[in-house]
């Protein structure tokens, strides 16, 4: 009797002591979406999403704020996307996996996607903004700051680094869910692995490249740290217009209006409703992503069978 | 396009490059000598109008003060803290998810945990200083509304989905034919889970928790905006405290480029790329390994 009693109430105990440590993870999230969206539903209207902010940031919306995080991912994955996805084909297709040069880009790109935040935003102000846009202003501008100062390109830059490891990552993954068959095949008929990578494999991984995309989509456009010193301003009367101009951006409003506010009650609405659209959008972001892979993997799935 | 390959390695060494330059006045430059060096930063000075030689971190007074210890001990307390939290929400789920869910479960449980991960810090943050701060405070009547604790389980939220998502990929590379081995000689589910699975797992379990350490270390908003920032050494998890992160962020952009307090802050972002690089570093070379072992592709 002894002996078999023994495991059951082994059994009982791990199981009941790690379900209640997931059940806590899903009620921290749960009781978090439940206070921002009570609180922050009743001021999200059209006009708080169109109109800029006014009165000392106690009224108005936060369309400058829109614009800008939308102007920096733009540009960011403009940026990202390129570099993320050759540095994968080039580690996918191309690079033999013992060799030294492909284990310290594999030590790189997982040590990246590990360095502080805040590490990055120094690095953006020390090389983007003074290295790059002062070196920029001496040989055209003659010395006049125009590029040499935070700005949205050196910002949309950082995060662009900062979110690197994301489109590596989700592309090798695309990459290798690509059949061997396929490129076999394709080499078979007389491709080379040039032609074979850009005409056979990419377009089959394109799916797993947007996942990437998105990804990092949404982790830039949730990043305050880096585009603290980057280019992010407290409040522009005007919308951003060209790249060396500075940008309003969600996660940066959010911090002002929790830390900065003069008035923290007349506030507290405005700021609700400003968390409440940036978890919406990396809500939407995040999900797109998953129905993507999750199409892809099934599609690969369709492909063995 | 192999040149562009290397965009991650470039990435890597100019970032290292340009924070490192930025720093290396501390070691050289006599201007900046008269104010800090390296031996001030880490041993305690005797200051005009102190009893006896302390530990401060007061960089904007009459006579600027830039010791690390208080700053350091700040970061260890509220890192603390988030592990505390953390470990054992992320691996307890991690263990329930991959050993004892079902697929209805799992199908909640996995994109959700994916979700937190993918909440900015910035407002775990906000959420940390306008309510929790608020709750714990009711809670506990701590002295200080933001301190270590509030910050530390802020931060504990950012961290549990990275210690999660690489616990549960490491427990899921378990060879089945070890669980099958175990059942077939007459071990109940605990005992294969606990004799079995957690000691094969147990190097991706490890390097899970680096991975988070690594990620707790170098947080920036959440301590930014929960933890008090307040410079002070103590024990107390009650006391508010500043991290390295929340001090770069809190006063760079209030100096004089190229100056002393620069130069310091750039130092100090030089210290936490090498600590989450070192940490980094172990925890991924873990990984690798446990899965060359497992027999799963890296």
């Amino acid at each position: 009797m002894q002996a078999s009693r023994r495991p059951r109430t082994g059994d009982a105990v791990l199981w009941f002591a790690t379900g209640l440590a997931t059940l806590l993870v899903l009620t921290i999230l749960l009781i978090l979406l439940v206070d921002v969206i009570k609180h922050g539903a009743p001021r999200l209207t059209l006009g708080f999403l169109t109109k800029a902010p006014a009165e000392g940031m106690t009224a108005g919306g936060i369309f400058p704020a829109i614009v800008g995080t939308v102007a920096l991912v733009i540009l960011m994955t403009l940026a990202a996307l390129p570099a993320g996805v050759a540095t994968a084909i080039y580690l996918h297709e191309y690079a033999d996996p013992m060799a030294i040069g492909t284990r310290v880009v594999r030590i790189a790109v997982n040590n990246l996607a590990g360095v502080p935040s805040i590490v990055f935003g120094l690095f953006g102000l020390g090389f983007f903004v003074q290295f790059a846009g002062g070196g920029i202003d001496k040989l055209f501008f003659g010395g006049a700051k125009v590029y040499g100062q935070p700005a949205l390109i050196w910002a949309a830059l950082t995060l662009a680094i900062l979110t690197l490891p994301v489109v590596i990552v989700a592309t090798e993954e695309a990459l290798s869910t690509v059949p061997r068959d396929v490129r076999l095949a394709s080499a078979a008929l007389g491709a080379t692995k040039f032609q074979t990578v850009v005409r056979v494999v990419l377009p089959q991984a394109v799916p797993g490249i947007l996942t990437g995309a998105i990804l990092a989509v949404s982790r830039g456009a949730g990043e305050v740290a880096p585009i603290l010193f980057t280019g992010a301003a407290y409040f522009l009367p005007t919308l951003p217009h060209s790249l060396n101009d500075q940008f309003m951006q969600l996660g940066y409003h959010v911090y002002v209006l929790a830390t900065q506010s003069p008035d923290v009650d007349a506030t507290r609405p405005l700021l609700y409703s400003t968390v409440l659209v940036l978890l919406a959008l990396t809500f939407a972001l995040n999900a797109s992503a998953i129905v993507v892979r999750s199409r892809m993997r099934k599609r690969m799935a369709g492909n063995q069978a | 396009m192999h040149i562009l390959a290397f965009s991650a390695v470039a990435a890597m060494v100019l970032i290292l490059i340009f924070i490192a330059k930025e720093a290396w006045p501390l070691l050289t430059s006599p201007a900046i000598h008269k104010e800090v060096t390296l031996a001030k930063m880490w041993f305690a000075q005797q200051w005009p109008g102190y009893d006896a030689p302390e530990h401060v971190w007061q960089p904007v007074s009459e006579v600027p003060k830039y010791a690390v210890w208080p700053l350091v001990v700040g970061t260890i307390k509220v890192t603390l803290v988030s592990m505390l939290v953390a470990v054992p929400l992320a691996v307890g789920s991690a263990i329930f998810i991959s050993q004892y869910a079902g697929r209805r479960a799992r199908e909640i449980a996995k994109p959700a945990i994916e979700f937190l991960a993918g909440i900015p810090s910035v407002v775990l943050g906000f959420f940390a200083l306008m309510v929790m701060a608020s709750w714990m405070q009711s809670l506990f009547d701590f002295d200080s509304r933001l301190n270590a604790v509030v910050a530390g389980v802020a931060l504990s939220v950012a961290v549990i989905p990275v210690i999660f998502t690489v616990c549960e990929e490491a427990l899921g590379a378990v060879p089945r034919s070890y669980v099958e081995a175990s059942v077939a000689l007459g071990a109940a589910r605990w005992q294969t889970v606990t004799k079995v699975v957690l000691p094969a797992a147990a190097p991706g379990i490890a390097a899970s928790i680096a991975l988070g350490l690594g990620r707790a270390f170098g947080e920036t908003m959440i301590v930014l905006m929960a933890s008090g920032n307040a410079a002070i050494i103590s024990a107390n998890p009650a006391d508010s405290v500043r991290t390295l992160s929340a001090t770069i962020a809190a006063e760079l952009a209030e100096v004089v480029f190229g100056g002393p307090h620069y130069t310091v802050l750039f130092a100090l972002a030089v210290l936490l790329f090498f600590v989450t690089f070192v940490i980094n570093f172990l925890g991924e070379r873990t990984i690798t390994r446990m899965k060359r072992r497992m027999g799963v592709s890296a």
